[in-house]
């Protein structure tokens, strides 16, 4: 079973295609980049295997949830429970901690406090975010907020990793370092990646290419 | 890349023989092709004839001799004269890479196929040089984030390419048979 399987997908935002009839499919282990220019719909596909939004016409699977079919509160489970994102700018809660902002998806699965704060702490160190815990997200630079994100979207051992410029706001070293921790972790623990960027360097991480052009899928390339 | 002043570069460290300059060279730049010997052999007899090396010693060793080459002054000279100005910056659009793109747009020939092919081969390039070692030290590291920094640079352009294209869709397919004659 594919871990994300989209058939005849389209959505828009108003009268605006954002993606039209777009069919893909994501496997067990697999890392997939989607690249293309600047609102050709990659961060809409995202967003709909995330389960953030939800498609208008099409089917959509993700670890064997319909996703088309659940409602909000189901959805919401779903991505607490199967799905790690990383997004550009972090997107942390800005009134909790670094070290919460981590340990919430834990906090969020019923895991006790102490457990969940302590793993985040570990995921801290592995990302390399050297700053105290207890710091709010509003004192971080861009790349340490990046950094966080990271480590909270593998604190879960998510099944599905989907992450949009996940290097955008780092060095190149720091990148790859974050880009490296991101993909090994997900996939030794049989996990699949999708990659959203325009960052070549990126894009060449993964198996293989999904590239879109105006909401469609242009071509699909084996890198591997 | 001027091979003549490389040459100069690789014999600045000690004075060489024709084999070490070959293999110097190609650690020097792991992931670019090889330099041939009759290559460094001929560029040493070049620079010999220039007066800017000099043989100073023909080793034997138990192999086949070697004619141990040395910078002259005058290679130095040069040698530093050619560190002291910048690259010249490229975009002449004589690359194998532009050439193609610049048919493809003229032709229409099966431009989604080459883009895809292309893009496939520059990644693909990309990913096998981020998954091995660039090598022991910075100087080789640098080499290797040149490297991937231009096939970069190459995607980057292609996607300008492409967006110049018309879409799949209002595509037209031009075939050479389909032409009119200028």
């Amino acid at each position: 079973m594919s871990t994300v399987e989209l058939s005849g997908v389209s959505h828009a935002y108003g009268r605006t295609q954002a993606l039209s009839d777009v069919s893909m499919t994501v496997e067990p282990g697999e890392v997939v980049a989607v690249t293309g220019p600047s609102g050709c719909g990659k961060s809409t596909l995202l967003m709909l295997a995330a389960g953030v939004l939800r498609a208008q016409s099409g089917r959509i699977t993700v670890a064997g949830t319909d996703l088309a079919g659940a409602d909000d509160a189901s959805r919401a489970r779903f991505r607490r429970r199967e799905v790690g994102l990383v997004l550009q700018f972090g997107q942390l809660v800005p009134d909790l901690s670094v070290r919460d902002n981590v340990a919430l998806p834990l906090l969020l699965g019923g895991h006790r406090p102490v457990e969940a704060r302590a793993a985040a702490d570990g995921w801290l160190e592995r990302v390399g975010l050297d700053v105290e815990p207890d710091t709010l997200p509003a004192d971080l630079s861009g790349g340490q907020a990046q950094l966080a994100a990271g480590a909270r979207a593998l604190v879960a051992g998510p099944r599905l990793l989907l992450a949009d410029e996940p290097t955008a706001s780092l060095d190149a070293t720091s990148g790859r370092a974050l880009l490296d921790l991101l993909v090994t972790t997900t996939v030794q623990a049989g996990g699949s990646v999708v990659l959203v960027s325009h960052d070549n360097a990126v894009a060449a991480r993964a198996d293989r290419e999904i590239r879109l052009r105006r909401g469609t899928v242009a071509h699909q390339v084996a890198l591997s | 890349m001027s091979l003549t002043e490389l040459h100069l570069a690789l014999l600045a460290g000690a004075p060489r023989h024709g084999y070490d300059i070959k293999q110097e060279h190609d650690s020097w730049f792991p992931d670019t092709r090889p330099l041939p010997y009759g290559q460094v052999y001929a560029t040493l007899a070049r620079l010999q004839r220039d007066g800017l090396a000099e043989v100073v010693e023909t080793r034997v060793d138990g192999g086949p001799e070697r004619t141990v080459y040395a910078l002259t002054a005058d290679g130095a000279a040069r040698l530093r004269a050619w560190l002291a100005e910048p690259a010249a910056p490229t975009g002449a659009g004589a690359e194998e890479i532009v050439r193609k793109t610049v048919s493809v747009l003229h032709t229409g020939i099966d431009v989604g196929g080459f883009v895809a092919r292309q893009r496939a081969a520059h990644l693909r390039r990309i990913r096998e040089l981020q998954a091995t070692p660039p090598g022991a030290g910075p100087a080789e590291r640098l080499v290797r984030e040149h490297l991937i920094a231009h096939l970069d640079a190459d995607l980057r352009w292609l996607e300008l390419a492409t967006e110049l294209l018309p879409s799949p869709d209002d595509q037209p397919t031009v075939r050479p048979d389909e032409r009119k004659p200028a």
